[in-house]
């Protein structure tokens, strides 16, 4: 059904149409299936109070327009990394090591560099030569790129192969020896501070340990605790998980011999501050290089990262003087890029008998791999874990978190998780089920009473953060009536009567995405802002310039939406560079949700300027003082007489043209932009899931998933969903598949996807989508990010559903991934050690 | 060895190893890179073509093996004046996100309806069950395939055409 009219919304819980003036009917509804709804616009939604009124004038250019991109992906025309060849590109390979913990005495290479068809073999020797050994982490850290020393986790890198194909390059690879001396490794994080632990970095001096870091007032909490009638805690594992994108990583390094300039086109979700780093590494100077970032694959925070087989392609560029191609294979993928998670938390809630929740702690060992690579804000080694109170009111809340090296992959990357907010909302939200349990309340209730109620925004947690919008109980309500909640308990009470084990959990969650502010958040000194250029051509058309990159997220279509709405232009009007450095300002990234939240922001205080500047011009073609000029419904209209208007195609043709222009007044429409957030955006759902558990065998069926969003205003509705549905189906993955395991040795359990498992269309439920909209108040248009959310919030929905399930044996918790066999185990009351 | 491949109604000629695999002829060989490649153990179908109008995971075939056959792939599913009901449908249905597994997901879809033109939700999802997506979680990728069906049976009267290169504007997108 088309927004705007009335009646016409399927909403499940109080339904107000939105009012035409802020949402008109979009154009061209006449392509409609008959009698189908609409994508964005036919969800249930609950759109009382503030909406968005994020723009003068008339909203036309938002909505579920078609992706611009999709015209060259589904005529399998994208260009992605590897559909590049460049005239005499050679190709890497690398070799990596089999223990997970060992010295290296010998590195021979003779024999593969021997091959016929090779052309350079790279050791950890080379590299120290060109003082390329060793890369600064984007932790600040270090990390090995060719191992000189010891190899430090099962994948490492040892060798670079350059052969000129890739078959030749990886029979070459079988040609090197490397004598080991075996060491013991360090798998289990828990024994990483105990006495006797192996030693995992001697070029550092705190041993094992990477930082202790806390939040909150501990004497408050440890005083709210103490008088508090119930406490519930328990040990919870967020294991191991990986992104897994189904492009792997790769780069093409092209380096000219004559200009000094290097070209590396690579997958990168942060080209800019990769180019810096680059700059440091190699010793170029910046403005001599230039990163290219194609069609990305999928990302999902794997892409964040500077990888050892990218700068092994320049050393190897720059050695040859020729194109040097390295692309992953999946397991390489699996056991040497970034990981995510892996923390080992201890939670505890405490609440009056009546189920008021007066506080949280929380004791976190994370697991940091053998180099500290993560990718969170430099002030922040727990990322935004701190954010754990989540939505609910609480007196006071402390935290602690220690990270440990072990001897498995660095990583620590925002996997859709908001730097570590997904280990936070499952945190509070498996102790609040915990909670509902123990005083015999039900949990959609217990979260009623202690959501943050609409009038406490902004909001202050008791750890500082100051979330900015958002109306939760309404859209738990919302949840609740798509559900059925009531309906959906007394199923789940007849079939318990039949011995059947159906459970439904709840989350609810709230995010935190967009970083900066540039002043408390960086990467390397690097300030989370994000540029935007625009430029608008003589003929109206215009092309926006932006510093994140795409790995699906349809930023050609959303950013183009969000500039022609601020011009009066047509999505069709603007198209959008970015992916290269050398064409595109410079920013951080895309990462942490931040790309509509900070570059889309960008992008819109452009289009402001550039309408600001039209103004002027606009003020001397209408012979009016541009102080009588108004914005109205696309166009700068005289005050009092609006049939007098120009829209931006007339204004800029007049502003290239020989027309004459008042002093200080510079004639062209481009103009850019540098937006650092005030603040972050604060994002947050309600989830419910419904399984259904065969005892025998532990398989989870999830039978139903409903998910209400609220993201602020949505730009694209379409491709808001889309990122939902992304998100849930990882969330279920990450539930009850997906995890990174080890054996004692080290050895990766999980380096093929036959052992990592992802949902495919069967495991994945058909998600029944909600939305509220509770603008942000800073963003210029008030949209929230998005990309994050159902990643983090579909976890704990699953986990307290399962648990749900397996009340009647008595189960509190089991840990995650609830496979059959970790399922099974828990019925048996034996979780998994 | 030298093999002859008939690739979307094309003859190729071409001297390779016989240990090369079929995704790397097509991709390398040919530089026709719409198919791609995405895992070691044949899980993930972003190579999924047809040889001899059936899907195959091209990782997992020789080229030699597709000497004097036929071989389809994305780049063929389009004629320069017309995208085939699949194509339309992923970009009426915001079936893809990154436009990685698409290919693959778009030739087991028209391998499909090809073979039951009317397939339920279950009969798509079976279909596409040895493909994996990290994009879409599948439920756009169903609806694309079920809108193709419909587009093509006799319901497509009431499915408007598109230029080629553009898709359906989000508002008329199906809903379950
Ligand atoms: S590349 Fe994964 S199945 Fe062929
Ligand atoms: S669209 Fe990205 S993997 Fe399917």
């Amino acid at each position: 059904m088309l927004r705007g009219s009335p009646g016409a919304s399927p909403a499940s819980s109080g339904p107000e149409p939105l009012p035409p003036e802020t949402h008109p009917a979009p154009q061209a509804p006449s392509r409609a299936l008959p009698g189908e709804g609409v994508t964005g616009e036919g969800l249930p939604r609950d759109l009382g109070g503030p909406r968005g009124d994020h723009s003068p004038g008339k909203v036309t250019a938002y909505g579920s327009l078609p992706r611009k991109e999709d015209a060259r992906f589904i005529r399998g025309r994208g260009t992605f990394l590897d559909d590049i060849a460049l005239p005499g590109m050679l190709h890497g390979a690398v070799l990596r090591s089999p223990l997970a913990h060992a010295r290296i005495l010998a590195v021979d290479a003779s024999a593969a560099r021997a091959h016929p068809k090779v052309v350079t073999v790279l050791t950890g020797e080379d590299l120290d030569r060109r003082g390329m050994a060793w890369l600064p982490t984007l932790f600040g850290d270090v990390q090995a790129v060719l191992a000189t020393d010891k190899v430090r986790f099962q994948g490492q890198e040892i060798a670079f192969v350059v052969a000129t194909d890739r078959y030749a390059a990886r029979d070459a690879l079988e040609l090197i020896t490397v004598d080991y001396e075996p060491l013991p490794p360090l798998i289990d994080a828990r024994t990483a501070l105990g006495p006797g632990a192996p030693l995992v970095r001697e070029d550092l001096p705190g041993g094992n340990r990477v930082f202790d870091w806390n939040a909150g007032d501990k004497a408050a909490t440890d005083a709210v605790f103490a008088a508090a009638d119930v406490v519930v805690g328990c040990d919870m594992v967020y294991p191991r998980s990986h992104p897994a994108p189904l492009e792997t990583c790769g780069a093409i390094a092209e380096y000219d011999q004559v200009g000094g300039r290097l070209t590396i086109w690579s997958t990168t979700q942060a080209p800019h501050a990769h180019r810096t780093l680059y700059t440091a590494l190699t010793g170029l100077p910046e403005h001599k290089i230039r990163i290219v970032s194609p069609d990305l694959g999928g990302g999902f925070g794997a892409k964040v990262p500077i990888y050892p087989g990218y700068l092994c392609a320049i050393a190897a560029a720059m050695e040859t003087g020729r194109p040097v191609k390295w692309v992953e294979d999946r397991s390489e993928n699996l056991m040497s890029t970034a990981f995510a998670r892996d923390y080992h938390m201890h939670g505890e809630i405490a609440a009056t008998a009546d189920g008021e929740i007066l506080g949280l702690r929380a004791r976190v060992l994370a697991d940091h791999g053998a180099f500290n690579a993560a990718a969170q804000p430099s002030k922040y080694p727990a990322g935004f874990f701190h954010i754990f109170t989540g939505s609910y009111q609480t007196k006071a809340a402390y935290c602690e978190v220690t990270g440990v090296f072990t001897n498995k992959a660095p990583g620590g990357v925002a996997y859709s998780c908001s730097f570590r907010i997904t280990e936070a909302v499952y945190l509070v939200e498996r102790l609040t089920d915990m909670l509902a349990r123990k005083l015999g309340l039900d949990p959609a209730a217990l979260r009623m009473r202690n959501l943050l109620r609409p009038e406490q925004f902004p909001y202050t947690c008791p750890t500082g953060w100051q979330y900015d919008s958002g109306d939760y109980p309404r859209a738990l309500r919302l949840a609740l009536d798509m559900a059925g909640y009531d309906e959906l308990r007394r199923e789940q009470a007849d079939r318990r009567a039949r011995g059947e084990y159906m459970g439904i959990g709840l989350s609810f969650f709230t995010e935190a995405v967009g970083a900066g502010p540039r002043s408390h958040m960086d990467i390397m000194g690097l300030g989370m802002a994000d540029g935007a250029d625009l430029r608008v051509h003589p003929t109206g058309k215009a092309v926006l310039a932006i510093s994140v990159q795409s790995q699906g997220q349809g930023h050609e279509t959303t950013f183009a939406q969000l500039v022609a709405e601020e011009l009066g232009l047509s999505a069709d009007d603007v198209d959008v560079v970015h992916g290269d450095t050398d064409r595109t300002p410079f920013g951080l990234g895309t990462y942490g949700s931040r790309s509509t939240p900070v570059s889309g922001a960008a992008a819109v205080v452009a289009a402001r300027k550039v309408r600001e500047r039209a103004r002027l011009v606009a003020a001397v073609m209408l012979e009016a003082d541009a102080a009588d000029l108004e914005w109205l419904d696309g166009k700068w209209r005289v005050k009092g007489d609006p049939d007098q208007a120009l829209g931006i195609a007339e204004i800029a043709r007049a502003a290239h043209s020989t027309l004459e222009l008042p002093p200080g007044i510079e004639g062209h429409l481009d103009a850019s932009a540098v937006y650092n957030p005030p603040n972050l955006t604060f994002p947050f759902g309600a989830y419910i899931c419904v399984t259904d558990v065969d005892p025998g065998t532990g398989e989870v069926k999830v039978r139903r998933f409903i998910a209400v969003d609220d993201c602020g205003v949505r730009i694209n509705p379409m491709i808001v969903e889309g990122q939902v549905h992304r998100g849930l189906a990882d969330g279920i993955g990450i539930a009850l598949m997906q995890a990174i395991s080890f054996d004692e040795d080290g050895n990766c359990l999980s380096g093929s996807f036959m052992d990592y498992l992802l949902p495919t269309a069967l495991e994945c439920p058909s998600p029944e989508l909600g939305m509220t909209v509770t603008p942000s108040p800073h963003h210029p248009v008030g949209a929230k990010g998005i990309g994050e959310s159902a990643t983090v919030g579909a976890p704990p929905a699953v986990v307290n559903s399962v648990v749900d399930a397996l009340a009647p044996f008595g189960v509190t918790h089991a840990d995650m991934p609830l496979t059959p066999a970790n399922v099974w185990l828990a019925i048996q009351g034996r979780p998994r050690a | 060895m030298k093999i002859t491949v008939t690739v979307n109604a094309a003859d190729y000629t071409r001297d390779v190893e016989p240990r090369l695999l079929l995704i790397h002829f097509l991709r390398d060989d040919l530089g026709l890179t719409g198919s791609h490649w995405g895992c070691d153990t044949s899980n993930c179908g972003a190579c999924v073509v047809w040889l001899n109008e059936t899907p195959v995971k091209s990782c997992t075939v020789l080229a030699v093996m597709a000497d004097g056959q036929r071989v389809n792939t994305v780049e063929g599913l389009a004629t320069p004046a017309r995208l085939d009901p699949v194509q339309e449908a992923f970009a009426a249905c915001h079936g893809l996100q990154c436009g990685f597994c698409t290919p693959g997901m778009m030739m087991t879809a028209r391998w499909l309806l090809d073979n039951n033109p009317d397939p339920t939700e279950a009969e798509v999802r079976e279909a596409i069950s040895g493909q994996v997506c990290r994009c879409t979680g599948y439920e756009n990728i169903v609806k694309s395939v079920l809108w193709a069906a419909r587009r093509e049976s006799g319901g497509a009267g009431a499915v408007p055409g598109l230029r080629p290169g553009e898709g359906l504007t989000g508002e008329g997108l199906p809903r379950a």
